[in-house]
Formats: structure tokens, C-alpha cells, sequence
């Protein structure tokens, strides 16, 4: 595949949408487990929310 | 499930886990097929090669604005509703949204530069664009600053739906003044004036694109009503300390 003599204005809008998306995936999973893991210690010490406490009478 | 359920965060929650690892399954095998095929699109025969930044810019232009409509739309249900399904949206959305627009600028610069000699113009459309990512970070600020998150999502909201004034703006600026950007060529009357060789995979590229703003954003969304949990937990914990 030729690009051709603006070859470098392809690969950096490539590139840049790539860093920008791949940010975004990792953003989303590693708050994902970080608010798990915070909710799992928070459930151990026995801490639930209202709701649970509604369920459970 | 009834559509009136998807309300409740945690049937909400149900659906997400459900559906997220077949959207992103679905979003990764059209990001395969539309790069193979916009790989292999032919040149422009004025712009060469550099067509090719038009599978990026045109769909994160798109999403951009369909990110803010989105905003909107979940504005209304913050300020009329007050749900806080509606707010979560609205909050998941924004940082998407900015994500989105800073492509569609970069992108747009890095395409403006052997098209037009010039990485950049103070023309309505290229302006007009700019406000919008600022109006973004302006929403953002508000719901990471605002002390009370009840205050900062009305605040967010207000500011999304005068946003919004913005996005017409945007798509007409190139009608309405003399821009250095080109008008639409896409989505107009009498049809599309891209050739079907470069038309399709644009398509493609902006279908796969849209799953992957919407993965993220329930993604996004899943991870916001886990940390109010988290908030309401801390709050449940530092009463019962208090007691």
C-alpha cells in the first residue's frame, strides 16, 4: 500500500485515534475492577446499601 | 424485560453485563472489516491518499455531535425527570464525547494541512467544532469539581441543553457562512457525491465506530452507578462510625 508523499499525516491521524481509543478501553476496564475491588472491601467489612438492608427485613 | 425495568440500575446493570461482551465482540470484527476495506479504497483523484483520514474524521465528527444530542437528551431526563439513570447517561457520555471531538479536530487538522496547506483556519465549521469540545471539558468540569454531585449534575445538565444550540450551528455553519471547509457530502439532497468505492467503507467505518462509542458508554455508564454505590456505602459506613 503506497501513501503516497502525505504519508506521514496518514499514519499520525492513524495513530493519534488509536492512542485516543485505546486510552478510552483502558479508561473504562481499569475503573471498572478499581470500583469492584472498593466495592467487594467495602462488603466484606459488612457495609450495604439501603436497598440490601430493605431486601433483607 | 420490559423497557420501563432498564430504569432500575440494577436490572440496568443485568442488561449491560449481558449485552457489553457481544457489542464489543460485534465492534471489533466491523473495526476489521471496514480497516480492510478502507485500506484497500482508492485514491482521491485530487487528494491522493489522504482520503484515508476521512474514515477517521468523518465518523468522530458524527459521534461528536450525536455524543452531545445524547447529553441532551439525557439533560432533559436530570432536570424534568430527576433520574438518576438519566444523570449517570449524561455523565458516562461526556468524557466520550470530548474523546470523539478531539479526534474529529486532530484528524481534521492533519487532513487540513496537505489539502488545504494549512493546519488550521478560524472558519465556522473548524470554530464551531472547537466550542463544542470546550463546551465538553466545561461539562466535565462540572460533574468532576462540583462538591455536591447532585448540584454539579443540574449545573452539567443546564450547560448541555445551551450546549446544544451549538450542534445546529455546526452542521449548517458550512451553508450558512463562507468556510474553507468543504460543505456536506454525505447526508444531502440528491444523494451522496462520494463514490460508492470510498462511500462504503466511510459507512462501515462509521457503524463500527457508533457500536464503540455505545460499548463504552454502557461501559462507562456500569462503572458510574458502581461508584455511587461505593458513595452511598461510604456514607452508610461513616454513619454507623458516627453512631
Amino acid at each position: 500500500m503506497n501513501l503516497g508523499p502525505h504519508a506521514d499525516f496518514i499514519v499520525a491521524a492513524y495513530a493519534v485515534t488509536v492512542f485516543v481509543v485505546a486510552t478510552m478501553v483502558a479508561w473504562v476496564v481499569l475503573d471498572y475492577s478499581t470500583q469492584r475491588r472498593i466495592l467487594g472491601d467495602l462488603e466484606e467489612r459488612g457495609v450495604t446499601r439501603r436497598s440490601q438492608h430493605k431486601d433483607s427485613r | 424485560m420490559a423497557v420501563i425495568d432498564l430504569a432500575n440500575p440494577t436490572r440496568f446493570l443485568t442488561l449491560v453485563n449481558r449485552v457489553l461482551p457481544w457489542l464489543a465482540a460485534l465492534t471489533i470484527v466491523l473495526f476489521a472489516f471496514g480497516l480492510t476495506r478502507a485500506m484497500s479504497a482508492p485514491d482521491d483523484y485530487q487528494q491522493g491518499a489522504t482520503v484515508k483520514i476521512m474514515f477517521l474524521h468523518v465518523p468522530a465528527a458524527w459521534l461528536s455531535m450525536m455524543g452531545w444530542g445524547l447529553m441532551s437528551v439525557a439533560a432533559l431526563g436530570t432536570l424534568v425527570w430527576r433520574h438518576p439513570l438519566a444523570d449517570v447517561a449524561g455523565k458516562a457520555a461526556a468524557p466520550i464525547g470530548a474523546a470523539f471531538t478531539f479526534i474529529c479536530l486532530v484528524t481534521g487538522s492533519l487532513w487540513g494541512r496537505p489539502t488545504w496547506g494549512t493546519y488550521w483556519v478560524w472558519d465556522a465549521r473548524l470554530t464551531s467544532v472547537l466550542v463544542l469540545f470546550l463546551l465538553y471539558l466545561g461539562v466535565l468540569a462540572l460533574y468532576w469539581t462540583a462538591e455536591d454531585p447532585g448540584r454539579g449534575s443540574r449545573a452539567a445538565a443546564v450547560l448541555t441543553l445551551v450546549g446544544a444550540v451549538n450542534i445546529p450551528i455546526i452542521k449548517f455553519s458550512v451553508d450558512w457562512w463562507n468556510t474553507l471547509h468543504q460543505p456536506a457530502s454525505i447526508l444531502r439532497m440528491g444523494g451522496s457525491a462520494i463514490d460508492p468505492s470510498i462511500l462504503w467503507p466511510l459507512l462501515i467505518m462509521a457503524v463500527a465506530f457508533t457500536l464503540l462509542f455505545f460499548a463504552l458508554h454502557l461501559a462507562a455508564m456500569r462503572n458510574e452507578i458502581l461508584r455511587r454505590r461505593v458513595r452511598s456505602m461510604r456514607i452508610i459506613q461513616a454513619q454507623e462510625v458516627r453512631a
